[in-house]
């Protein structure tokens, strides 16, 4: 029997329309706008400005402290402003403007395709390396990944697990991925062992996508101490917690880290990038993002220079049809709809869907009958249904009590609720209240 | 049979004379005492529990009045000067006068002055959605016209005019308790003071975006252009952030910075209509 997580998950179409479309490099835009927090953890500073000419790779925003990281240019050019912009949320957020002049890179970057396999480096050189080169966690939590590598006091990490789940329906940039650049992907992963001082890994990939999983099966081979583990298809097993259950049978506590558990998780994506940084000394500055939906002409996965505006992959993709009701940044299940297609990609941008009216619209929101489905599904062991009374009757002690803090927003409550109940809606503001308060307590 | 009657009444009669005299005395030994003046100022209260003099009810207030040296910054905003004059007599102390308040919504966003740029299908409530994102227009810090506002109030004082988009404070009802301000997750409510005939001169807008991309969202933005602050005789208004803000217990309701706004963010309110001409207005204005 095949591997999966122990409690709750729903297993929506997986509608993958863009898994045979190979990456494709686009085009570098005209301009493009690089919001300075596209990471979990402190903004980063600015330290260019305007009129400053910039090359592709150089830092332009400097990471302010140890939960943060750097943001660099993803194009050559001239700074336009720094100044503020409309993000996914619509409220203005600090960025970079830069106009674009030629493809020029910085030196230092090794463009050739060659695979480095020789890893040179000590494991604190490594780490150095990657908070460098401003990289986060590609799955969509964009937390910088030098953090998760430097375990707390007291703390072992034993086993890496590598994430190639993909569980969003429609996102094929991590199948993509792994089906192109497999070997990276596995020098990445050594490096990310050597950094960590560990002897295993463990790469996740759910079975819908054989093809992966036969081809890392292969490189494994050749590589001591990484395995791959198939996993039976249940969204949302691309979560942390979830994968580290789903391969390994343990559980993390309520409000721990995976580290707890001697797990730290990593983005197949994220291996990827870890390999250009300290192998290519190439910093994060583009990554793979699918644009797809059933509307779309030509559903495909495009390497995408951070910042580029989201109308430029739309337009790439054979424009927005007509009936679009939705443009969401994201899978459709965890991701958000976007308010402007002017939004930048950033660095946890994993995909674009363009949902037709139909499909986007919401249902009629109806009573809830004690169906006490969305409890059977919650893959945290909660009660959707009452955290969501609890945020609606604003009683956050007691939504505390019930744990709201362990929600990962996954959404396969509101998914499944034959109400069409706003479920997450309430339960993500309780969360977001429940969080301030206990904030301020610590203070 | 008519034995067994009577033993029934006299057993009971004793058990209940015994009880009564047992509990007369446990009664006297552990009575608390309340100060009587607590009831009586609760009843000089309106009594409808709204919170907006800070406690958690008309009865915390009584009690923290009757505690109190002096009443100091103890109002109750519903009840007013009159009872706050009740209460002090009944204490003994001196009542302090407090202008009278009334809650404003200091937007003017209705769907006609500022298109819709996106819509949100998600939960009706103002709080989430302003957590999720800036709102349905280009202004992101206008009203979203959900009436969060509406179901916090007790008084039945806002009209939420949904067809418009955004609620209205109906001044005759509205106490100034403050739950609206609460309440409201833009922070667009405030409490002004509470001028003759309900009369008001207000900046209609909290937009602190630039000129041109305020008034690109919606046509009565304040764009910050500083002419209202120019024009007023009284100082009253002030410049912040590409935002006036009128002090309402400064202005003097002449009316002069409404004339001069050229996207009329600034309202007047409950004034005899205009006369031709400009030396007569400023006269029935004072």
């Amino acid at each position: 029997m095949l591997k999966t997580f122990k409690i709750g998950g729903v297993h929506p179409p997986e509608n993958k329309l863009s898994k045979d479309q190979k990456i494709e490099v686009l085009a570098i835009p005209q301009s493009v706008f690089i919001p300075v927090a596209m990471h979990i953890g402190a903004p980063a500073s600015p330290v260019v400005k305007k009129g400053d000419v910039v090359k592709v790779g150089q830092v332009i925003a400097q990471s302010s402290s140890f939960v943060s990281t750097n943001i660099h240019s993803s194009v050559s050019g001239t700074v336009k402003k720094v100044d503020f912009s409309a993000d996914s949320s619509g409220y203005p957020k600090q960025g970079i403007f830069i106009d674009v002049d030629g493809d020029e890179w910085l030196e230092t970057i090794d463009r050739s395709a060659d695979l480095n396999k020789e890893i040179s480096l000590t494991g604190e050189e490594i780490v150095k390396r990657i908070h460098e080169a401003g990289i986060v966690g590609l799955g969509g939590a964009t937390f910088p990944t030098h953090v998760k590598l430097v375990p707390p006091k007291g703390m072992k990490a034993e086993v890496l697990l590598i994430n190639g789940v993909e569980c969003e329906p429609y996102l094929t940039s991590d199948h993509r991925l792994m089906l192109e650049k497999a070997d990276e992907i596995m020098v990445g992963i050594q490096l990310l062992m050597k950094a960590m001082n560990v002897d295993k890994a463990v790469i996740g990939i759910e079975n819908n996508k054989p093809d992966a999983i036969q081809l890392l099966n292969e490189k494994c081979k050749s590589v001591q101490g990484v395995s791959v583990v198939s996993l039976k298809v249940q969204y949302p097993q691309g979560g942390e917690k979830q994968l580290i259950n789903a391969v390994t049978g343990r559980e993390v506590p309520s409000g721990a880290l995976p580290i707890a558990v001697g797990a730290v998780v990593s983005n197949v994506g994220t291996a990827f990038a870890v390999y250009e940084a300290v192998q290519k000394n190439k910093p994060l500055f583009e990554r793979v993002v699918t644009v797809t939906g059933k509307g779309v002409s030509k559903p495909s996965n495009f390497l995408v220079r951070i910042g580029t505006a989201t109308s430029e992959l739309v337009e790439a993709a054979g424009g927005l049809p007509e009936d679009t009701g939705k443009v969401i940044s994201g899978g459709p299940m965890m991701g958000k709809a976007v308010p402007s297609l002017d939004v930048p990609v950033t660095k946890g941008t994993s995909g674009i869907l363009l949902m037709r009216e139909e499909e986007s619209k919401r249902e009629e929101v109806l009573n809830c009958i004690r169906c006490s489905r969305c409890t059977s599904v919650c893959p945290m062991g909660l009660e959707p249904y009452l955290l969501m009374t609890l945020g609606e009757k604003q009683i956050f002690d007691r939504a505390e009590k019930e744990r709201v803090m362990d929600c990962i927003e996954c959404g396969s409550c509101s998914y499944t609720c034959p109400s069409s109940r706003p479920l997450l809606d309430y339960i993500r503001y309780g969360k977001g209240k429940v969080g301030a308060i206990i904030r301020s307590r610590k203070k | 049979m008519s034995i067994t009657v009577i033993y029934t009444i006299v057993t009971l009669v004793v058990i209940g004379a015994a009880s009564a005299i047992i509990l007369y005395f446990v009664a006297q030994k552990f009575k608390v005492f309340e100060d009587p003046r607590i009831d009586e100022v609760e009843g000089t209260l309106p009594g409808a529990n709204c919170g907006g003099c800070g406690f958690a009810g008309c009865r915390a207030f009584a009690e923290a009045c009757v505690k109190a040296s002096e009443l100091g910054d103890l109002n109750c905003p519903v009840g007013g000067n009159e009872t706050m004059a009740n209460v002090a007599q009944t204490l003994g102390m001196e009542a302090i006068k407090k202008d009278p308040r009334v809650a404003y919504i200091r937007c003017n966003g209705t769907c006609d002055n500022r298109p819709k740029t996106s819509t949100f299908d998600g939960a009706t409530t103002c709080a989430i959605a302003s957590s999720i994102y800036s709102g349905e227009t280009d202004c992101q810090f206008g009203c979203l016209g959900y009436g969060d506002c509406y179901d916090a109030c007790d008084f039945d004082a806002i009209d939420l005019r949904a067809n418009l988009g955004v609620p209205m404070i109906i001044d005759e009802k509205c106490v100034a308790c403050g739950a609206c301000v609460d309440a409201c997750p833009k922070n667009l409510i405030e409490l002004r003071k509470k001028m003759p005939k309900d009369r008001k001169v207000v900046v209609s807008c909290r937009n602190e975006d630039k000129g041109g991309v305020a008034r690109k969202a919606c046509s009565v933005a304040c764009i910050g252009c500083g002419k209202c602050v120019k024009e007023c005789p009284f100082d009253a208004i002030t410049l912040e952030n590409n935002l006036a803000y009128i002090d309402s217990d400064k202005c003097k309701l002449c009316r002069k910075c409404v004339a001069v706004c050229p996207t009329n963010s600034i309202q007047e309110f409950n004034f005899p209509p205009r006369k031709i001409k400009p030396e007569v207005e400023v006269e029935t204005a004072k």
